[in-house]
């Protein structure tokens, strides 16, 4: 019918004004949370880092095996039960048992209710598989147990990533989980991710061990290399210290050598720990080791029992700072790999705002005048239904603050070019219906309502392909396919309500004349 | 209004089609796409460097000197703008871009690095894989939306139409070497959903018109609803093409690929509505009998 009660009028203006406000409040500060919103603008528009980190889970793997591996051993030997060849291979821990014990063994192994199931009680299901074969057990990460394990690193190391990045003081980080080994990292406004790269490229792995006397590798020793030559040392395998009882670093300046050094200072058990191996150790050389490098090993001239102390080691300024940075926030569980990395300066997002707004200007004006053209009144309230879509559509991704894109400005404009059709269509039928139908008001009315299944069948089409890039596409991509599909939903709005509002009005006191469309 | 005989041509458009289509699969098939760094992987580097002479040449010895695999540089938009990709990416090294942007600015002067992307080798697969799905996902659920709104022979009509448009427009991008990255494939799917939008305007009417008179031929009736909806279709097609002409010359760069996509996809899905849709449905002898069936059921 083109009767419209006097509420719908009313909640149609309210609706559409409320929406305008939100598109309008992009552009003039209001002081008032609630209702000043922003459109937040992505990456591509605003300039900024985005980078998708992954985390290398080998270590952590291997450390569990290990761990795994000695708390076997030790139960078995408590258990009296002699097993032999303890090994690690790849990703399974290998070991060998007598005839008479496989059975035992293997019963321990299943028994939910074992001290070396205590993983079974807590999740319902085990963290490792095995298998035996002519005596020899081999044990894997059961899926369960991979997962598991990959979640507390990832949630481990998100937390570190946060901690790095918070500390260096970016503007609003976006920090989030992907899948069960990435971590996607988004920092608006840096234009170079330099050093963010080299600060989360870093484990951050902290220890202090002693440089043996011994000039060969043996057992329980390693060769490490320094940092900053190709210096090699022996060190001892024995940790006196981790990054772990470290609870302050800071760059300094040495009074007395005019160097910069990071001091630190040690939680109680650390000060503890480290004052009994320096005085212990008094004329031996400590090495301080990052990430499986030296970086200095000063000889130990007097017991340190005040738990602080200092690291040197030829830094500037800037790279102490990045230590103590590290040092502060903690060691990774793992080492990450950046695996995709997109920058924009803030000078192209400008140009590409300018850009957009410029051809959603031109190509808005074409729309409009080539419709005033081809039907001139009705052109205009075609006009009118596409211009309340454009507010109702920003004010739309203002209210959910939507992230626009240079794709999604791209999406906006395509709207425009597309939201006419169902106008046209309905016009086109109207033309149709007024062939056969001299009252108009029911010719207008049946113009209406036969081509609503198609005006139907056509959006959703397009709404589908919406939904479809929205779950698939990433990033800029996701902007156009919101920008889309919140178009299409608009459009309806407004040729149904809007559009049509005004076409009622029009024939209802045009219905003697003549010709009308 | 006058009618135009758009059956008489049916055959000689469907030659054009097939012949172009299996010019676009040959060239899918032997020449490829030209994929960007987000499908291929590798590293993509916008700069700027200070107007005055083409320094084309300089950077491109510049950076044939660093080592990193193969190098393309090409102007972006007006003299002052480069594009340069080339496959090496080693996002791990931190010092990775400074070191070349060092380098480059020893050889070139003044560079500003305005845009810079990285993408490793199993991002570029994933993406690659994803994009590959999106498309496949979009045509199948056009598929059982239209077979669930319509009879099966829409719905494999309507599908022909929408593979045509798609394999052609890629195939055209072969052709120029155009290059793929993920915004190609956002316009594919817009693509999908426009040719789609266009294609069930008509059969809607063929439909209708299928009801209406039982004695004409769907020969001649698709051309009666090919004309009804006709100036429809030519309408929406201008008011696309207008807004996407204004993204491809005002848009700015890194539209330009996208918008010209989205062009070339409105102008087969406008063609193809027409010219494939149609005749397959001649093809399938729909008739009366086909609708009238259906709603028994």
């Amino acid at each position: 019918m083109l009767y419209f009660s006097k509420l719908r009028v009313f909640s149609v203006l309210i609706f559409t004004l409320i929406f305008s406000y939100f598109t309008l409040s992009n552009f003039i500060k209001v002081d008032d949370e609630y209702f000043s919103k922003n459109i937040k603008l992505g990456l591509d528009l605003q300039g900024g880092s985005y980078l998708l980190l992954e985390i290398d889970n080998k270590p952590v793997v291997t450390q569990k095996l290990q761990s795994k591996l000695l708390e076997l051993k030790r139960y078995f030997k408590e258990q009296k039960i002699i097993l032999k060849n303890f090994t690690i291979d790849q990703n399974s821990i290998l070991f060998e048992s007598n005839n008479e014990n496989v059975d035992k063994v293997k019963n321990i192994l299943d028994d939910d209710k074992s001290e070396i199931n205590q993983y079974f009680q807590q999740y319902k299901s085990h963290q490792f598989d095995f298998i035996e074969d002519n005596n020899i057990f081999k044990l894997t990460l059961s899926n369960y147990g991979l997962v598991l394990l990959k979640n507390s690193s990832l949630d481990q190391a998100i937390e570190i990533v946060r901690r790095r990045i918070d500390e260096i003081g970016t503007n609003e980080p976006n920090i989030l989980k992907r899948g069960n080994d990435r971590i996607l990292v988004e920092l608006p406004g840096l234009d170079d991710p330099g050093r963010i790269k080299s600060l989360l490229g870093k484990t951050a792995n902290l220890t202090f061990q002693f440089i043996t006397q011994s000039s060969e590798e043996s057992f329980g020793t390693e060769k490490l290399m320094f940092e900053d030559s190709t210096e090699e040392a022996i060190v001892s395998k024995r940790i006196i210290l981790s990054g772990d009882n470290l609870v302050d670093a800071k760059p300094t300046m040495d009074t007395q050598t005019n160097e910069t050094v990071v001091s630190f200072s040690l939680d109680r058990v650390g000060a503890k720990k480290f004052g009994k191996a320096t005085s212990t150790g008094v004329g031996k050389r400590l090495a301080i080791i990052l990430d499986g490098k030296i970086i200095s090993a000063p000889n130990v001239q007097e017991p340190i029992i005040g738990g602080s102390g200092q690291i040197s080691g030829d830094f500037t300024f800037q790279s102490a700072t990045d230590l103590a940075l590290l040092l502060r926030s903690g060691a990774l569980p793992a080492p990450l790999n950046i695996i995709e990395e997109r920058t924009v300066g803030p000078d192209l997002g400008q140009d590409s705002i300018d850009a957009g707004i410029l051809s959603l200007i031109i190509g808005f004006s074409l729309v409009v005048l080539f419709m005033v053209y081809k039907y001139k009144i009705f052109g205009i309230i075609a006009n009118l239904a596409l211009i309340s879509n454009l507010f109702l559509l920003i004010g739309v991704l203002t209210l959910f603050e939507a992230t626009l894109t240079l794709p999604g400005i791209a999406g906006i404009i395509l709207t425009v070019g597309m939201a006419v059709d169902a106008n046209v269509l309905i016009f086109e039928r109207i033309k149709e219906e007024v062939k056969n139908e001299k009252n108009y008001i029911i010719a207008f009315d049946s113009g209406y309502t036969k081509s609503r299944t198609t005006i139907l069948d056509a959006n959703i089409t397009t709404l589908i392909a919406a939904f479809i890039l929205f779950f698939m596409g990433s990033g800029p991509i996701k902007g156009f396919s919101i920008t889309l599909g919140v178009g299409i939903l608009t459009t309806l709005f407004s040729v149904y309500f809007i559009a049509r509002l005004f076409t009622a009005f029009f024939v209802i006191k045009n219905k003697n004349k003549e010709r009308i469309i | 209004m006058k009618i135009i005989k758009f059956n008489n041509f049916y055959r000689q458009f469907n030659i054009i089609s097939l012949i172009l289509i299996i010019i676009s699969l040959i060239l899918l098939l032997f020449k490829g796409l030209n994929y960007g760094v987000d499908f291929k992987g590798g590293t993509l580097i916008e700069l700027r460097v200070d107007p005055g002479s083409s320094k084309i040449s300089l950077i491109r010895d510049s950076f044939n000197q660093m080592n990193l695999g193969d190098v393309s540089v090409k102007n972006f938009g007006n003299e002052t703008d480069y594009i340069v990709k080339f496959e090496k990416q080693n996002s791990n090294d931190p010092k990775f871009i400074d070191n070349i942007k060092q380098k480059l600015s020893n050889s070139v002067g003044n560079v500003d690095f305005r845009r810079v992307e990285n993408v490793g080798p199993k991002v570029s697969a994933e993406l690659l894989r994803s994009g590959i799905i999106a498309i496949g996902l979009s045509l199948a659920a056009m598929l059982i939306y239209i077979w669930i709104r319509f009879e099966w022979q829409f719905s494999l009509a309507a599908i022909i139409a929408l593979f045509h448009d798609v394999i052609i427009t890629l195939g055209i991008f072969s052709f120029f070497s155009l290059e793929i990255n993920l915004s190609i494939v956002a316009a594919v799917l817009t693509i999908v959903g426009y040719s789609m939008n266009d294609t069930v305007v008509i059969f809607d009417r063929v439909r209708e018109n299928l009801k209406k008179y039982s004695d004409i031929k769907i020969f001649e009736l698709t051309n009666i609803s090919i004309n009804e909806t006709l100036s429809r279709t030519i309408i929406t097609s201008i008011t696309t093409l207008l807004a996407l002409f204004s993204i491809y010359i005002f848009g700015g760069e890194i539209l330009k690929g996208f918008s010209l996509a989205m062009i070339l996809g409105v102008i087969f899905g406008t063609y193809s509505s027409i010219y494939i849709a149609n005749p397959i449905l001649v093809m399938l002898k729909v008739s009366q009998k086909t609708i009238i069936k259906e709603e028994e059921n």
